[in-house]
């Protein structure tokens, strides 16, 4: 399996990750949320920054199910879902995700019938850090 | 931008056969494209003084130059964002041209993706930076990043497979007319479309460009060069790039409003500084890699209201005789992806009435380059 490329920006997010932690990058001077990390607030253009904590939930935005040809490692578990998810908290925030049925479980392992746009999700993390997604109400 | 309005012409158009897999290298290919424009232009290969392409493009202006003996070069660039930057190459072109830097342009672009390597059969690639947010998840290809857009759409605005379908046949239609095209004499059916096996869900195997090896060309000059060229010529009317703010390439998730993506941007630039509107375009040539972008563009330029890009495609308005006739040399999808420079020698083509799917007195164009990335478009009028 592919694993993140990590740039001077994103590191933050993969060590909170690595700790069970979803945390944004935000403006330590006015407070904006960004994201994807970057070194400057687009809103203030300031340098100063924080990792705010959020509370995991938020809705799928929309989804897809890719289907060979895939690299070898995701073609052996397609077709699986690849989520949008929308932050509860930070509504402009959406994180490419995993629809899974639990914490490192195939990225097939949640029935296709069950997935649709606006359902509520939770993060949960893999052992290595990667934030994944599970419905509220599977 | 005044200075730009109808003040070049794309005078010389060429192109090599298309083929999955061609036996000559890309730089073989890209001379032999901009011989045959340049011959098309009757300008000798040494009046060249001016080169755009993109920076995917492998054949660098320096081989160019040297292989087909081009003069001393004033000018040249290379646009960036793959399939975004087709129509910029002109732009670019003209806007050296127009204010002096250079006197005859020539933009290329020269791939073999069809028999070239893919990068998802291959584990041991280095993938670039910002995919840290993407790839890990299974979003490996640009069929599953604009898809994830497609499903919004459908979401959003009950745009359907059906609306899809209409785009693909549209194009495979006018690909059956042209023998250049990958697909000509090869019809495409509902049922051969809704049958097709998945790329990535809501987007099927139809709903995917080609994967073509070729080459294409064009020979940009002043409009007063231009009176005295073997062709009519095709005036670029305008033009215009479009990157908006807070865009992020291909995964344009992260902005406000991701469904209005680079072609708004480039759409209200080029209208602005354009004497025609929406209505007044005969025939279109919109980018696409997947039909999807096709009802995302239609609403980025304006010629239906955010929302009505898939309704906009039915009742066969985007075939011949239909409202917006589209890609009518059978575009990305059916002739060749070739980063959409087909797309703009086909616009040509049909300024000069000479498509192999003339639209009757054709006489403005659209054309675009690829949506979901930073993009450009050319507005072309005879």
């Amino acid at each position: 399996m592919l694993t993140p490329v990590v740039d001077d920006d994103g590191a933050p997010f993969w060590e909170y990750a690595a700790r069970g932690e979803l945390r944004i990058q935000a403006c330590a001077d006015c407070a904006e949320l960004r994201f994807p990390p970057r070194p400057c607030c687009p809103h203030c253009r300031s340098f100063a920054t924080e990792w705010r904590r959020v509370s995991g939930r938020g809705r799928i935005w929309s989804y897809v199910r890719p289907h060979p040809p895939l690299l070898p490692d995701y073609a052996e578990q397609a077709p699986y879902h690849v989520v949008l998810v929308e932050l509860t908290d930070a509504p402009r925030i959406r994180l490419v995700g995993n629809l899974v049925s639990g914490p490192g479980a195939r990225l097939d392992s949640v029935p296709a019938e069950r997935i649709r746009i606006g359902a509520r999700v939770q993060v949960v993390f893999t052992p290595t850090g990667l934030p994944q997604w599970l419905l509220e109400r599977p | 931008m005044a200075v730009l309005k109808d003040a070049t012409a794309i005078v010389g158009i060429g192109q090599t056969p298309f083929a999955k897999q061609l036996p000559e290298s890309e730089r073989a290919l890209a001379c032999r494209a901009i011989l045959a424009a340049l011959d098309d232009a009757g300008i000798a290969p040494d009046e060249v003084d001016a080169l755009a392409s993109y920076t995917m493009e492998e054949t660098d202006e320096v081989e160019v130059a040297k292989a087909l003996g081009l003069g001393d070069l004033t000018f040249f660039s290379k646009v960036g964002y793959g399939g975004g930057g087709s129509c910029a190459t002109v732009a670019h072109l003209a806007a050296a041209i127009a204010t002096g830097q250079a006197t005859v342009g020539v933009a290329w672009r020269s791939r073999k993706r069809g028999s070239g390597p893919r990068p998802w059969k291959n584990t041991t690639v280095q993938l670039p930076t910002p995919a840290q947010w993407t790839r890990p998840y299974g979003l490996l290809r640009p069929a599953d990043e604009i898809a994830m857009l497609a499903r919004r759409h459908m979401h959003e605005y009950g745009t359907t497979r059906d609306h899809l379908f209409n785009v693909a046949l549209a194009c495979r239609n006018r690909a059956n007319q042209n023998p250049a095209a990958i697909m000509y004499e090869r019809p495409l059916t509902r049922e051969m479309y809704m049958n097709s096996r998945w790329i990535s869900e809501p987007l099927c195997l139809f709903d995917n460009c080609l994967e073509t090896d070729g080459a294409l060309a064009c020979v940009v000059v002043s409009a007063e060069r231009a009176r005295d060229c073997r062709r009519t010529p095709v005036y670029v009317h305008s033009a215009a790039q479009g990157l908006p703010a807070q865009h992020h390439g291909m995964v344009n998730y992260w902005n406000d409003d991701p469904l209005t993506g680079p072609a708004w941007t480039a759409a209200r630039h080029l209208w602005k500084h354009a004497d025609l509107t929406p209505d007044d375009i005969d025939v279109a040539q919109i980018y696409d890699a997947f039909t999807a972008l096709i009802p995302l563009s239609l609403e980025g330029y304006g010629f239906c209201a955010r929302g009505e890009g898939g309704a906009f495609t039915e009742g066969g308005a985007l075939e011949t005789g239909g409202r917006l006739p589209l890609n009518t040399s059978g575009g990305g999808l059916s002739e060749a992806y070739v980063h959409g420079f087909n797309l703009i020698n086909e616009g040509v083509r049909q300024l000069r009435g000479t498509s192999t799917a003339q639209v009757p007195d054709a006489a403005t164009c659209l054309v675009t380059a690829g949506e979901g990335v930073p993009t450009s478009a050319l507005l072309l009028r005879n």
